[in-house]
């Protein structure tokens, strides 16, 4: 008599969801192997469940088997945070992009993860609403997704990010409990294990369903474009905005080299020769917007702006818009390949660590462009070059931990928006000391017993304390 | 701030509760207390943000923010560090979101004794996990907030209360952003911020009269209601409620709300994970009885 051979983590899996949401040929795992970072990592199932209790019972199988696994979305994050090591499974909630409910007088929805964020918005719409964070992958990535990272976007200036949008969730936690954090009323009792879960990055559950918060739409919207001769005066402005009551729904800033190839790319009438370009939009009632414009037109004068121009209606707005948006379209034709960061430096430092960035990039042979969301003091350096040019990537990584490194020393932080991910788990040394970072693992702790939920991300392992750019066995740039 | 003293106060063993001014329900009664340090260590206006010890004053704060056209979005009673580790907004919460958004970072000292840093000092970050979120509201139970930086926002050009008789959900739907609307069952009381001309079309456009301020709130109990259930408070009385956040202030005490099995599991799995020997305010209700 033979014994019944144990059952694999694929056949639990498949038992779960059914053979045709369990794959594992390798030209569909290779499409998983990665998020939109430069890590590559490896995949051995990827799994499409499409409720509540299918994710849990993937979360038990893999439990079961001892085996990682990585909640994943539309694969948009640039950090690394979905990227599967050590042959995790991959829990795809791209089937589960359902609005389950929306209360247009409360202000709500609840969401499966799967649903793109600029699909929420669109739904809402005609009710006067929409989600406010707007990442620039807006189109393709989920609303799971910017909870995992609390994603942020250009209009978080005012309006908050991610974090702030997610009134709660219901989570599946890794030991396989269906909970739910925070709810539809302002004061759950306990700890905000809410607040906690958001921007965890897949390390301490899925989020299953979530409830966010709308909010109204403005009922007038001025959008202003002024340019500098130089990026000092540009900054100058934003702080001089801020430091004056004014809190714009957003304040972006483009750099000289930035400008010319949106400009060449798109034709809305960008001046070429600039050094900066701001873009400050204002939202709310209309005397306010108007009393606004005129003292922002007024200070961006002060500060050596050249030109202001105020669109005049929704084309000329959509316009202005359209060359901050298709920044990296326009970066595509200069170079083939463009590396993106992240980080955050307080206001006042943003000429000094963007000359710091310049710098740092002129030494190491590389182009450099400038896009960013300048109110809230976050940088998005864009090292742009060609990965053919051999030893290239060597030096894009070189200049990327030196930006880093100069954002952090100028009292900034590692990252606004895109999060830590595998990208930057080795410089969070550089921010935190050990019990700071023993604090955040005592959270993963808790939250993760089982210690498969996305693992070896974020957090440094204490051996590689103060050392930098080690990745895990498996992973390669 | 040096938090060398606070922390050296708080010590890695036996019991040790802390305690501001005491309006929050005070220290734990019969155990060693400490206090954290006042003060503001620097307002930075063009970043809005403002750093300070734990235990400033939040009126202090607010008199010397208001000297640079600002304001920070805690309830005005008590210290910082009190506000922060009970986490409950102010009516004003419609307008300025929750007491959780306004900590960008602090240094709070562990029960080992450890000044720890949670958060950072910009608006935007998402660097690692957001312990400084955790904190918030979790009374003292996995740490004492030793100084904080916290977000600041502009004050207005006009702020006035309104009132009308009668139900609020219209007056909730017609309104752009109002900073607090209060319900009692009977009447509505409105906040309207901004430019004056604004305030007034706004005003007119809910059919608002203006008022010197808003009721007084019962202070018997809090209940927390989903903002859509408010209207099941219809044709009772004994209230204040919050509309369109869901905090019902009520004449009559409110009993708290019990939590699912493995939510309880996790509080306790944080609480061991931060505070293994149970020294931090011990007794404290963080939400599922006492610890």
């Amino acid at each position: 008599m033979t014994a019944l051979a144990e059952p694999t983590l694929v056949d639990d899996l498949v038992h779960a969801l059914g053979p045709d949401r369990v794959r594992v040929g390798a030209a569909e795992l290779s499409l998983y192997r990665r998020d939109a970072s430069n890590f590559d990592g490896h995949a051995s199932v990827v799994c499409f469940p499409t409720s509540t209790t299918e994710i849990q019972a993937a979360v038990q199988a893999c439990v079961r088997h001892d085996t990682p696994y990585v909640a994943r979305g539309s694969g948009t994050g640039l950090a690394g945070g979905a990227t599967p090591l050590a042959g995790a499974v991959v829990i795809s909630l791209a089937k589960m992009n359902r609005i389950l409910a929306v209360d247009a007088a409360a202000r709500q929805a609840w969401v499966e993860p799967g649903v793109l964020n600029l699909d929420l918005s669109k739904a809402v719409a005609h009710l006067g609403l929409h989600f406010a964070p707007d990442p620039s992958s807006q189109q393709s990535c989920t609303i799971g997704g910017n909870v995992a990272n609390n994603s942020g976007g250009p209009h978080c200036l005012a309006d908050g990010v991610t974090s702030a949008h997610i009134v709660a969730m219901e989570v599946v936690l890794p030991e396989g409990d269906i909970v739910t954090f925070g709810g539809e009323d302002p004061e759950p009792a306990g700890f905000d294990l809410r607040g906690a879960f958001v921007g965890s990055e897949g390390m301490f559950g899925i989020a299953t369903k979530i409830c966010v918060r709308l909010i109204q739409n403005p009922p007038a919207v001025r959008t202003m474009l002024l340019d500098y001769m130089s990026v000092e005066d540009g900054a100058a402005t934003v702080s001089a905005i801020i430091a004056e009551g004014m809190v714009p729904g957003a304040l972006e800033m483009m750099d000289a080299l930035c400008t010319r190839a949106v400009e060449e790319y798109i034709h809305a009438g960008l001046p070429m020769d600039a050094a900066a370009i701001l873009l400050v939009e204002v939202a709310g009632l209309p005397n306010a917007l108007e009393h606004e414009v005129e003292r922002i037109v007024a200070i961006g004068r002060a500060h050596g702006a050249r030109n202001v121009r105020v669109a005049q209606d929704e084309a000329e707005r959509a316009l202005l818009w359209k060359g901050r948006k298709t920044a990296f379209g326009a970066i595509a034709r200069i170079k083939p390949n463009y590396y993106l960061h992240d980080t955050v430096v307080p206001r006042r430092k943003l000429p000094e660590v963007l000359n710091k960035v310049y710098e740092i990039a002129a030494r190491h042979d590389l182009l450099v462009m400038n896009v960013f969301h300048a109110g809230d003091g976050n940088l998005h350096p864009l090292l742009v070059f060609d990965k053919r040019e051999p030893g290239v990537m060597a030096r894009v990584h070189a200049a990327g931990e030196e930006i880093v490194r100069a954002s952090v020393a100028a009292g900034g932080v590692l990252s606004g928006e895109h999060g830590i991910g595998l990208e930057k788990r080795d410089y969070m040394p550089l921010m935190y000391d050990p019990p700071d970072l023993a604090a955040q693992a005592s959270m993963r702790a808790a939250f993760d017993p089982t210690g498969l939920a996305n693992p070896t991300k974020v957090l440094p392992s204490p051996a590689s304390c103060g050392d930098v750019q080690h990745l895990p066995e498996g992973v390669w740039i | 701030m040096d938090l060398s003293d606070f922390a050296a106060d708080v010590g890695d063993s036996g019991p040790v509760t802390i305690t501001g001014l005491g309006t929050r329900g005070g220290p734990v009664a019969d155990v060693r207390c400490v206090r954290a340090p006042a003060g503001i260590d620097w307002i930075q206006a063009d970043e809005m943000i403002v750093s300070c010890g734990a235990g400033t004053p939040v009126a202090e704060l607010d008199a010397a923010l208001a000297g640079v056209g600002q304001s920070v979005a805690l309830p005005l009673s008590g210290t910082v560090g009190g506000a922060l580790a009970i986490g409950r907004s102010s009516h004003r919460r419609l307008g300025d979101g929750p007491v959780r958004d306004v900590l960008l970072q602090t240094h709070y000292v562990s029960a080992a004794g450890e000044i720890v840093k949670a958060g950072g000092p910009t608006v935007k970050n998402v660097s690692g996990f957001d312990l400084c979120r955790l904190l918030v509201g979790s009374r003292g139970a996995l740490g004492f907030f030793g100084d904080v930086i916290l977000r600041t926002r502009p004050l207005p050009a006009v702020s006035q209360w309104f009132h009308r008789e009668g139900d609020p959900w219209e007056v909730f739907a017609a309104l752009y952003r109002p900073v607090s609307v209060l319900w009692d069952g009977q009447a509505t009381w409105v906040l309207i911020e901004g430019h004056s001309i604004d305030v007034a079309e706004q005003a007119a456009r809910g059919g608002l009269r203006p008022v010197d301020g808003p009721p007084s709130l019962p202070t018997g109990g809090r209940r927390s209601m989903a903002p859509s259930a408010l209207r099941t408070l219809s044709g009772t009385s004994g209230f204040v409620a919050e509309v369109g956040v869901g905090v019902v202030h009520t004449i009559e005490p409110s009993g708290p709300e019990p939590l699912q099995p493995a939510v309880a599991a996790l509080h306790r799995r944080l609480l061991h994970q931060f505070d293994p020997g149970g020294r931090l305010n011990p007794g404290i209700d963080v939400g599922f009885g006492s610890v």
